[in-house]
């Protein structure tokens, strides 16, 4: 296989981006523009679908892989994809169609850079899921801090500038300290390439440092409990289309970060340091659903419910059993797609009543039926019913968790029952009830772009709900050899 | 044996300012064509010293005092295209003011010359006596918009510190010279034996004098002054070229005669760099001034370049050279930028006048906020990657406190730099600015710019050209 999958993957949107700055279209006919953009994104995301059929599950070895010479005697641009990585690289591609046809509505003013600003964090983030290299991958994963700055400052709401410089100080801060830390990697060990670091592993007097380093910047991507602060923000200031890159991608890449370098190259500091990621999960877990109990806003208690997703996910990480791991990585995805359509579920409100506070609602059952059994089937698949894609991630970790820790996994499972406390109760407020608001009425019900757009997030969650068979096959190996390679790690320490 | 053409840049030089300066008096409004030929010479310059120098040995003339090897070749290459870039976008802001005189081109010619006479110099006195020739230049430039107030506040307040640091630098020599009896760089290194620490004092007097030059904090006071007061194409001038050279002084000077004192110094060099990233990061944040801002933001780069000088290590003199040549693109864009905001013959240089920028100028926005996020060091531009092996080999020598107030300071760095960036993007619109940009500074603005966005394609290039540059 010479053609070089990966890297046409990354460079693509790119490419697209740079077709867009030199797109002139009429005014307000932004048509072409559109199109030029969705065309590069499908043709990313059926790429990508084409790489997962050629994907070989049966093998935890990195398939795909392109090393060329980047900086001479340094760096090598090395990428290629194993079963951790593939389905964060599909996530993104389907994602970004997804955000690019929903910017109709929502995006205003500068169609074509906030566009480009779209499609050069695509690009970024499928570096980040499929760069084998750590400096590769710390260029990637800062990288993606200037298109989102500008999307939250340019297209957010009004109190953009102070979210956009929140969210961009608090990831740059967590980040310089990862920097050192892969520096320091290249000097202990000699190299930065993730494959060769897997085989000779890193000296343990260095590793709690090195686990502390990359764990400040990935904690306050993730984030976790106590720098969660700017997410909120964020997600409340930024447009619908960035909202949704935000929580559906941009959080997957700590847990993904977790998996592959806390796990891969740290075993014996992950051993030592889990009872603080078990503590600050439960943290995050409990005491952001009960924040998110009492939010007015819609668009924050989605941010709040994220952060407790999320510490669900590094529970699932560390536990280090092959139920755990699977269940952090279904979960990634289930939250990405579910996230993604209440992101896209608010903004259909707030395109139309320009509020996103739950007491302006009430009683819209009987306007916009099909909304509501839409957003039925997102707020069920973020409670983690059965049949939904949620419920297998939840479960899958909470069997991890079981195993390896009992008091965790019952305090755990209390978030599970307030997880589904607050976001039943936002859709009681908002959907049922008695019509108060009198310009409730004029509400209009989807349109077919809507329509096409929540609906195909609504397939993959049900369909993964009940036959999560595709997912689990094509992470299986890869987790088995990584928890095997883990343990065997630990022996020998 | 002279080899005299080791220095035919030199002397062509010096034939060619004493050309200009009988052409210019001779003939009148000789400005344009003065002008013209200067930027043939520096170009004509750079290619002789490419030719005649980059290639060969370390040569040392005129009784050892001269040196030309790799570093001072590529050092003088850089210097002198450094410049041209400055001399060809000068000529419309000089003529609005209309200053577009004769001493403009010849005055930058001579500091030049003795930039290069600094770089090449491999003894105590040669060295003063090119440091005096480029200051003496650069006084008069400062106060080049002799009309203006602030113009000539600043030159003078440029003079009389320069010369107390030259003062100080001056007492530094005479006491090395006492201790060693020689002020030739090679003798003083085989005379270093017992007299390390008065030697100690001669050096420390020597470095104040040079971080006086390159603007370390605490030795910083004039800069934002200077740099608010001047010209804007001589403030651009200063922010880049005089850097150039004092720093390779810095580096021949700690790594010839006295690498061996290195426990001495070493904590000199911490000291100056870690006080000027976190004194730049910091005082930048208030200022509302562009050529104020980027007067701390250069004070916050030295700092930068010089945690490379102060590795001790080969790796380290690279990193700080790739350092400062990336850093002269950078500014080179930023000020390309300043330029273009003009409006009715004046030119606008404050943060506010910056406000929806965007709007009205999409591409010279797309071109600020590449150069202004690679400034603070965001990957993948160029100024990441600078950063990158600054911090790679301040790593290597287990410098860790260096590398991590290093990093903390670029995220208080990116705060002023975002903020730019904020007013740019974010804010309301105001009036436009003119567009009829000559060529030259359309030119250097996508040059700038171009390189600063593509450098991640190719990292390797200007790595391996630096990587013959071998001191120790």
């Amino acid at each position: 296989m010479n053609f070089p999958i990966l890297s046409s993957l990354i460079l693509l949107p790119t490419i697209g981006a740079f077709f867009l700055l030199f797109t002139r279209s009429k005014k307000e006919e932004n048509i072409t523009i559109k199109y030029v953009a969705l065309f590069t994104s499908l043709v990313n995301f059926f790429l990508s679908v084409y790489l997962w059929i050629l994907f070989d599950s049966s093998t935890s070895e990195f398939q795909f892989v392109e090393n060329r010479t980047w900086i001479k005697g340094l760096i090598n641009y090395k990428v290629g994809v194993d079963g951790i990585s593939i389905l964060f690289i599909i996530l993104t591609t389907f994602i970004t169609p997804l955000c690019i046809i929903s910017v109709n509505s929502s995006i205003k003013k500068r169609l074509s850079e906030f566009l480009i600003a779209v499609l050069i964090m695509e690009s970024f983030m499928i570096g980040v899921f499929c760069s084998l290299d750590l400096v590769v991958f710390y260029l990637f994963f800062e990288a993606g801090l200037i298109p989102m700055f500008l999307i939250i400052g340019i297209w957010g709401g009004s109190r953009r500038v102070y979210s956009a410089f929140k969210f961009f100080l608090y990831t740059l801060l967590g980040s310089v300290l990862m920097l050192v830390a892969i520096i320091s990697i290249y000097w202990i060990s000699g190299t930065t390439d993730v494959t060769q670091l897997y085989e000779i592993g890193i000296d343990k007097k260095y590793q709690n440092l090195l686990w502390l380093a990359f764990f400040s910047s990935f904690a306050v991507k993730t984030p976790m409990w106590p720098v969660h602060t700017w997410l909120p923000d964020a997600h409340v200031e930024a447009p619908t289309a960035g909202s949704v890159l935000l929580a559906a991608i941009l959080l997957k890449m700590a847990g993904y970060g977790f998996i592959r370098f806390s796990l891969g190259l740290f075993p014996i500091a992950s051993e030592s340091f889990t009872p603080l990621i078990y503590t600050l999960s439960v943290i995050a877990i409990i005491f952001t659903s009960l924040i998110a109990l009492m939010q007015e806003d819609m668009k924050k208690l989605i941010a709040y419910s994220s952060v407790a997703h999320m510490g669900f996910v590094t529970l699932g990480v560390f536990t280090i059993q092959q139920q755990g791991i699977e269940g952090s990585i279904i979960q990634m995805i289930s939250h990405g797609l579910v996230s993604a359509a209440l992101f896209l579920s608010v903004g259909v409100l707030y395109d139309r009543m320009h509020s996103r506070l739950i007491t302006t609602y009430g009683g819209i059952v009987t306007i916009v039926p099909k909304y509501s059994v839409l957003l039925m089937v997102f707020v069920l698949a973020s409670l983690g019913l059965p049949g939904t894609s949620g419920f297998v991630g939840e479960f899958l970790i909470l069997m991890g968790v079981f195993k390896d820790n009992f008091l965790v996994a019952v305090i755990a499972s209390i978030g599970v029952i307030l997880g589904a406390a607050y976001i039943l109760w936002m859709y009681k407020r908002v959907v049922f009830g008695k019509l108060v608001n009198s310009d409730l009425k004029e509400l209009i019900d989807l349109n077919k772009s809507e329509i096409f757009i929540l609906s195909s997030l609504a397939v993959p969650i049900l369909f993964f709900g009940f036959y999560p068979e595709p997912l689990i096959n094509t992470i299986e190996v890869s987790i088995s050899d990584l928890i095997e390679m883990y343990n065997l790690n630990l022996l020998y320490k | 044996m002279f080899n005299l053409e080791l220095v035919f840049p030199e002397i062509f030089l010096s034939l060619s300012i004493m050309f200009l300066l009988i052409l210019g008096v001779f003939k009148n409004n000789s400005s344009k064509l003065v002008f013209n030929i200067t930027i043939i010479v520096l170009i004509i310059t750079a290619v002789i010293t490419f030719n005649e120098t980059l290639g060969i040995e370390k040569n040392l003339l005129f009784n050892n005092s001269i040196i030309i090897d790799y570093l001072s070749s590529f050092m003088k290459i850089i210097t002198l295209l450094a410049a041209f870039l400055v001399l060809i976008i000068s000529s419309s802001y000089l003529k609005t003011f209309k200053i577009f005189k004769i001493e403009y081109p010849i005055l930058i010619l001579s500091s030049v010359l003795g930039m290069m006479i600094m770089i090449s110099s491999n003894d105590l006195i040669v060295f003063y006596v090119g440091l005096e020739l480029q200051s003496l230049a650069l006084y008069v430039l400062a106060t080049f918009n002799r009309d203006q107030l602030k113009s000539s506040e600043a030159g003078l307040k440029y003079f009389v510190l320069s010369a107390l640091s030259s003062g100080l630098l001056l007492y530094g020599c005479s006491l090395i010279y006492g201790f060693t009896g020689s002020t030739n760089f090679e003798i003083i290194s085989y005379q270093l034996g017992a007299n390390e620490y008065a030697l100690t004092f001669g050096i420390v007097f020597i470095l104040v004098g040079l971080a006086f030059k390159i603007s370390a904090v605490p030795f910083h006071m004039w800069a934002p002054d200077v740099y608010e007061g001047s010209p804007t194409t001589v403030t651009l001038f200063f922010a880049i070229v005089p850097k150039i050279a004092a720093l390779t002084v810095f580096i021949r000077f700690l790594y010839v005669p006295f690498l061996n004192l290195i426990d001495q110094w070493q904590m000199i060099i911490i000291f100056l760099s870690i006080a000027s990233m976190l004194f730049g990061a910091i005082a930048a944040i208030g200022q509302t001034n562009l050529k104020r801002l980027i007067a701390y933001s250069s004070i916050g780069h030295v700092g930068y370049a010089l945690a490379g000088v102060a590795t001790g290590s080969n790796d380290g003199i690279q990193s700080s050279i790739i350092y400062i040549t990336i850093y002269i693109v950078m500014n080179l864009g930023f000020f390309s930028c300043l330029l273009m905001l003009k409006r009715n013959k004046e030119y606008y240089e404050d943060i506010d006048d910056l406000s929806g920028l965007s709007k009205n100028h999409p591409l010279l926005s797309l071109s600020l906020l590449v150069i202004l996020f690679s400034l603070a060091g965001i990957p993948p531009l160029a100024g990441f990657f600078a950063k990158f092996y600054i911090f790679k080999s301040v790593l290597e020598q287990s410098m860790y406190f260096l590398a991590i107030v290093g990093l903390l300071s670029t995220v208080v760095a990116a705060f002023y730099y975002l903020r730019i960036i904020k007013i740019i993007y974010f804010d309301k619109e105001k009036e436009k600015y003119d567009t009829d940009h000559s060529l030259w500074l359309k030119f250097s603005l996508c040059f700038s710019t171009f390189l600063i966005a593509i450098y991640f394609i190719f990292p390797s290039e200007l790595i391996e050209l630096i990587s013959k540059i071998n001191l120790i």
